[in-house]
């Protein structure tokens, strides 16, 4: 029987990974310029083996640059966000041992939004770049002070929901005054801040990438790193101290990795909704079994395959218009999130 | 006599910064069972929290094979001392297996790999607990008797010196009480492990304790052996009875007697009567019983429910004045019961008793025949 499910979760991994594999490639066809595999793989392997600039066909050049440029640094905007996003709500799930935990709901991505916000419209006022490192950085201080807010409601307040309803109005309140903000800066700042404050994953660069990848996946190992306190935590504080947990440094350490985290999502792609809560839900049921390893393996994979569809989604179904990510996300998040409530509370 | 595997050291344990309970000084020996017992809100959780450092001690210290547990990591606390405690532990999809497996936590790499050993280990203690067939269930979905099993199991499990546990039966049925202390104490026989639990069940706790802890409000009230603790006086004073009664040799209480002249004379003995007495309690008719012997199993029962109880000395015939006495009750009362079928040497003139009231007797009164009509007796 453990033989069994344990080769049932491998597998449900693996074919995560397939997915996230597919939808990159399905995604890098897709676009106002719909390029067919047989192109693609003309173009890739044109360059990986002769590594020319100038090839035979001018054609393969403009494809090439395609998918250089525009497409592969967004795919893999999507999948390190979509993967850190899904991990952080998981740890945050973790912490607060309730499946209604994310970083959107709690009202930390918000506050992650505004404190980028205000740095964006500080720096491009005194006409400073804004680097990726310094968006991460505010992004991070946002997301720290939200949920020192959210930590001190929630030691007054035992009931979760209740906890999640001050996440929502904290959310409320850091949007109102991100939109006052954004009401007194310059209008030609005020585009850049718009597209950015629906969540979107456009205009990523290899730079940001860069940035995005050194960050994401350094916190992900840390949290790989803490596997095995995880596992003990869900039995309960009383039995992880039991069994020798320091319960308060694991729990700043959870706090911090997914305040990083969530914060590294909204600095480039703003508030991306419900990807942390839906998606660890999706794959617990998955994976059937909630081993730290296997659920952050999962989410991070599943994380990644749902964005990339979301993002499929946000830029081809009213091409050339696009949507924003997060609306997309909540379309498809929010009834799993509604499912999810309602079988729990039949189950009492 | 070995020296305490475990003690405090004048601790003082509360909440915050109010202190509830000082200058607390506890032992216990290896193989070793203590028990708290007192009122509930007394302080025996607190107690016990303050022990497995859930709460912060207020002052004095705790020693562990003879070491302050202060200076301890929290990994060598763990190797020693491991707990069951009320707090409810809410997994998904988590088999009892691994339940059972994360008492090897302290023993395991750094990703939490169970080697060949610990999964022997694991095994041991799921047999340990008959809990074989539970292993690959889903914690979530097992009866609350079975999960108290496999917690204790995952205690076990961890291979400690001291097992702290707070009210380990309070939710279980009797089935399972008993299972789980029976556990307990194989557990303490094989492997000389120190136990230090808290006890609703005064009976169990009698029965298993090797030292009795009374802990009352914000004092320890008082402390020895089973057999100085279990006495009347002590519990009745411990848990402030005043309605009913508590018969501590026995380890059971009983309700408030019926108040009033009684109606019905009882001529019992042997245990028969019991039921008797019950019956009539719970009617509400105020009732006599004898000639009843001090040494009879009966005795505390009839005299915690009975109006009266003509008693004679352990191990004596019954007297002359005895069988007076209640002769003299029995001619005021409108009814006569007797449960006893055959008379021997030491009851023999609980015949005469019998013959007295033959024509107030009602025949075949039993537990067996509920549709004996009493309503008469009942204003």
């Amino acid at each position: 029987m453990k033989k069994r499910s344990s080769f049932h979760a491998v597998l449900t991994l693996v074919v995560l990974a397939g997915a996230v594999l597919l939808l990159s490639v399905w995604n890098i066809s897709c676009g106002s310029v719909s390029l067919g595999i047989r192109e693609i793989w003309k173009s890739v392997s044109g360059h990986i083996f002769s590594w020319q600039s100038v090839s035979s066909y001018p054609g393969d050049e403009m494809v090439w640059r395609i998918i250089w440029d525009i497409r592969l640094p967004r795919i893999l905007a999507a999948v390190l966000l979509g993967g850190a996003l899904a991990v952080s709500g998981f740890l945050l799930q973790t912490f607060f041992a309730n499946p209604i935990a994310g970083p959107f709901v709690l009202g930390i991505s918000s506050g992650a939004k505004l404190a980028v916000c205000l740095a964006m419209l500080l720096l491009m006022g005194h006409g400073a770049a804004v680097t990726s490192a310094v968006l991460i950085l505010a992004a991070f201080g946002g997301a720290l002070v939200s949920m020192g807010f959210v930590l001190l409601a929630a030691g007054r307040v035992k009931n979760m929901s209740i906890l999640v309803i001050c996440g929502v109005m904290l959310g409320y309140i850091c949007s109102a005054v991100t939109d006052f903000a954004v009401t007194f800066a310059e209008d030609a700042n005020i585009v850049n801040l718009h597209n950015w404050s629906v969540g979107s994953f456009s205009g990523i660069t290899w730079e940001n990438v860069r940035v995005m990848g050194a960050v994401v996946l350094v916190s992900v190992s840390f949290a790989f790193l803490m596997a095995k306190p995880m596992g003990a935590y869900q039995l309960g504080e009383v039995y992880a101290r039991s069994v020798g947990v320091n319960i308060r440094r694991f729990c700043i350490r959870l706090i911090l990795l997914s305040s990083l985290l969530s914060a590294c999502v909204t600095a480039f792609a703003g508030p991306v909704s419900f990807v942390g809560i839906a998606v660890p839900h999706v794959v617990k049921h998955l994976l059937g079994t909630t081993k730290p390893v296997l659920m952050l393996s999962g989410c991070f994979l599943g994380g990644a395959a749902f964005c990339l569809f979301c993002d499929l989604i946000a830029r081809t179904v009213f091409s050339p218009t696009e949507l924003g990510i997060s609306s997309v996300t909540a379309l498809f998040g929010a009834p799993v999130v509604i499912c999810m409530m309602l079988r729990s509370s039949g189950k009492g | 006599m070995s020296a305490p595997y475990f003690f405090t050291d004048h601790m003082t344990v509360g909440y915050g910064r109010t202190p509830l309970i000082r200058d607390i000084c506890l032992h216990i020996r290896r193989g070793q069972i203590v028990t708290l017992i007192g009122p509930n809100g007394a302080g025996k959780s607190t107690i016990l929290k303050s022990i497995i450092c859930q709460l912060k001690l207020l002052g004095g210290s705790v020693y562990l094979d003879g070491i302050s547990v202060k200076d301890m990591t929290e990994r060598q606390l763990a190797l020693r001392m491991s707990v069951v405690m009320t707090d409810r532990a809410r997994t998904e999809f988590m088999t009892c297996r691994e339940v059972v497996a994360m008492g090897r936590y302290p023993y395991t790499g750094l990703m939490g790999t169970l080697g060949q050993k610990d999964q022997e280990k694991v095994q041991e203690a799921l047999e340990l607990v008959h809990g074989e067939e539970l292993a690959d269930r889903d914690f979530a979905q097992i009866s609350d008797g079975q999960r108290q099993r496999i917690l204790l199991a995952r205690a076990i499990c961890q291979e400690p010196e001291l097992i702290v546990l707070d009210e380990p039966v309070s939710y279980l049925d009797i089935r399972y009480k008993l299972e789980i202390l029976d556990i307990l104490k194989m557990l303490v026989r094989r492997k000389q492990v120190a136990v230090l639990m808290s006890l609703h069940e005064l009976d169990l706790a009698q029965r298993i304790s090797d030292y009795v802890v009374c802990v009352e409000g914000s004092t320890i009230r008082c402390a020895g052996t089973p057999e100085e603790i279990f006495r009347t006086p002590v519990i009745r004073r411990l848990y402030g009875i005043t309605r009913g009664s508590y018969c501590a040799e026995l380890g059971y209480g009983e309700l408030e007697p019926v108040k009033g002249d009684p109606q019905v004379f009882v001529i019992g003995g042997g245990g028969a009567g019991i039921f008797v007495y019950r019956r009539l309690w719970r009617q509400g008719i105020p009732f006599a019983a004898g000639v009843l012997h001090e040494h009879d199993v009966e005795y505390p029962v009839a005299a915690a429910l009975a109006s009266l109880v003509i008693s004679q000395e352990a191990f004596e015939p019954v007297s002359r004045k005895a069988y007076e006495q209640a002769a003299k009750v029995l001619a005021g009362c409108s009814r006569v019961i007797c449960c006893v079928e055959t008379f021997g040497t030491m009851n023999a003139r609980n015949r005469e008793l019998a013959e007295l009231g033959k024509e107030k007797m009602i025949l075949e009164y039993s537990c067996q025949e509920p549709c004996v009509d009493l309503s008469d007796l009942l204003h």
